[in-house]
């Protein structure tokens, strides 16, 4: 093992003690989860911010007069400072929280979609991503007349450049909405060139982050992009709380998505007017507890390093793909050259659902199936694989552990 | 074979296993009078199943073609090979003992007359014990049933 060439390697046992649940026994084995790209575990300090806040300090946010809603406030607000440091924001305002990336996704179809674009332009997506980035585009398609426009990737797994740029020339498109890691793949998409051709052509880029802020550093100043969304729950804070950062005179100029309480500067039968950006987007009872544990997720990664983070996982990667790669009859679905930690596979005369019964038997958690991801699945000619996901708290130990598991399955199939 | 998986024989017993990798009837006749389609969207397991009649509108043939796990693919073997020769009252009241037995592990409560059929489809009992497969073993049924009722579609959702 070449472990002097690696820099600053995360302390993992150390690192497994702050996630109480990881003590958890499976009939009888220890818990071997792979499966944090569909959602993280929690660490203590999660739990305890959350339990502290229900227990010391809650009461409904922005309106209270008193005591208990102003310390819950700037409690809440915390986490959009702790967002925008996240992500390099340039402005706290630029920072809206939703239910999950999903609803950050069909806010941006509903706002900019209708609001913005025009019938007769285009939106580009690849040929990658999560089912949340393309429903809301089709439903945008049928009731509102854009176009919907699909950029192929490799047979590596990689977004075809030449081929998105083609899809750019005809100016014709408004919005680039793209994953920024493949939730299936593990592929990130270079985001930097996808923004330079995207405005080079005039359209926007939206980012789907979901997967790519849990192991990377993203920058949205550096990348030059005009919107990014990512989830909370699988960046080790709860669910139920959302990211959609956008560019401020966007965000502007884009109309309300939902309405309610909180989204409103005035109201009456004739005419309401809406509030300034965030809360524009913020209609009703914001994710308050929900709010507060995502800070102190934020907080809990920032504390490890995003260079401790991306150096750990890249070396379970490189593990992972040697192992199981080496395994006769185990097929490794993308091989692109930058990727986070995802590792889709298949195996010879086994369901992925199968495979998946036989690991979760001995304590391992993957996922199985099609991964919300069905265009890509049937890109590679696959109805399903079998995913393991890899986080902060994952070791080689249990990328052995896994490869061993999976020859004896592919025995029981023979 | 591995000792590793000998609690996953309840599940994956060798019967099952067999008409996983080799089912008899995974095939569409010739002709015949129904078929409905069987769709599980949260998994993505598909399956289609066609019943011809014959006399007395009992099922004189009955072929699928199914898309999915083991479970899956051995249940709906299992289930045509069962249900030819049988009426579609007899098959209905098969199918609600079925699912009972893949709810529960059992079905006490079911008619002596279905006996005979229930100890034929008693290898898939032990999906029972994974709540998230016993959607896997009753997917034929519900496609099954829906042709026999004259649908075209239905989901084990």
């Amino acid at each position: 093992m070449n472990v002097t060439t690696r820099p600053a390697l995360l302390d993992v046992a150390r690192i497994r003690e702050d996630f109480p649940i990881l003590r958890q026994k499976i009939r009888g084995k220890p818990l071997v989860f792979l499966d944090s790209a569909a959602s993280a575990q929690k660490p203590r300090v999660v739990i305890d911010a959350m339990r502290g806040a229900m227990e010391t300090q809650y009461a409904n946010v922005h309106r209270g007069l008193h005591w208990m809603s102003e310390r819950t406030t700037d409690a809440y607000e915390a986490a959009r400072d702790a967002v925008a440091a996240l992500l390099n924001a340039r402005d706290r305002h630029e920072v809206v929280f939703t239910r999950n990336i999903t609803e950050s996704l069909n806010l941006m179809a509903h706002s900019y979609g209708r609001g913005i674009l025009r019938p007769g332009q285009a939106v580009v997506i690849s040929a990658m991503e999560h089912h949340s980035n393309i429903v809301p585009w089709q439903l945008l398609r049928e009731e509102h007349g854009i176009e919907l426009r699909v950029a192929p990737i490799t047979d590596a797994g990689e977004l075809d450049m030449a081929a998105f740029e083609a899809l750019l020339a005809d100016g014709k498109v408004g919005l680039v909405s793209m994953t920024h890691m493949s939730n299936v793949l593990g592929t990130y998409t270079p985001a930097e060139r996808i923004v330079r051709i995207a405005h080079a052509h005039g359209a926007k880029v939206l980012f789907d982050g979901a997967q790519a802020v849990v192991h990377r550093r993203v920058d949205v100043q550096a990348l030059d992009c005009d919107f990014y969304a990512f989830t909370g729950h699988k960046l080790y804070g709860p669910t139920g709380i959302g990211v959609l950062w956008g560019r401020r005179e966007l965000l502007d100029a884009m109309p309300p998505f939902l309405g309610g309480g909180e989204m409103i500067s005035s109201v009456s039968f004739e005419h309401s007017t809406w509030a300034e950006v965030p809360h524009k987007f913020e209609a009703g009872t914001p994710p308050i507890l929900e709010g507060i544990g995502l800070k102190a997720a934020i907080d809990y990664v920032q504390s490890i390093g995003y260079d401790a983070i991306a150096a750990h996982e890249a070396s379970l990667i490189d593990h992972a793909l040697a192992r199981l790669g080496g395994i006769d009859g185990v097929h490794i679905i993308g091989r692109g050259q930058d990727r986070g930690g995802v590792v889709s596979f298949t195996l010879d005369r086994a369901h992925a659902h199968d495979v998946a019964t036989l690991l979760d038997r001995q304590g391992i958690a993957v996922r199985a199936g099609h991964h919300c991801a069905e265009p890509l699945m049937h890109r590679f000619g696959l109805e399903s694989t079998a995913r393991a996901s890899f986080a902060i708290y994952t070791t080689h130990d249990e990328i052995d552990y896994l490869t061993d598991t999976l020859t004896r399955v592919r025995e029981f199939f023979k | 074979m591995t000792d590793t998986f000998d609690d996953l024989r309840d599940l994956y017993q060798e019967v099952i296993l067999d008409h996983g990798r080799r089912p008899r009837h995974a095939r569409r006749p010739e002709s015949f009078d129904a078929t409905a389609k069987g769709d599980n969207p949260m998994c993505g397991d598909r399956i289609e199943v066609w019943v011809k009649y014959g006399p007395d509108d009992t099922i004189a043939d009955a072929g699928f073609q199914a898309r999915g796990c083991a479970i899956s693919v051995a249940s709906a073997d299992l289930m045509a090979e069962t249900v030819i020769g049988r009426s579609k009252a007899d098959t209905h009241a098969l199918f609600d003992a079925f699912r009972e037995m893949a709810r529960t592990g059992a079905c006490p409560h079911c008619d002596a007359s279905l006996a005979e059929p229930m100890e034929r489809l008693e290898p898939l009992a032990g999906v029972h014990e994974y709540p998230s497969r016993v959607k896997c073993a009753t997917l034929a049924w519900h496609a099954l049933i829906a042709a026999l009722d004259g649908g075209r579609e239905a989901s084990s959702e």
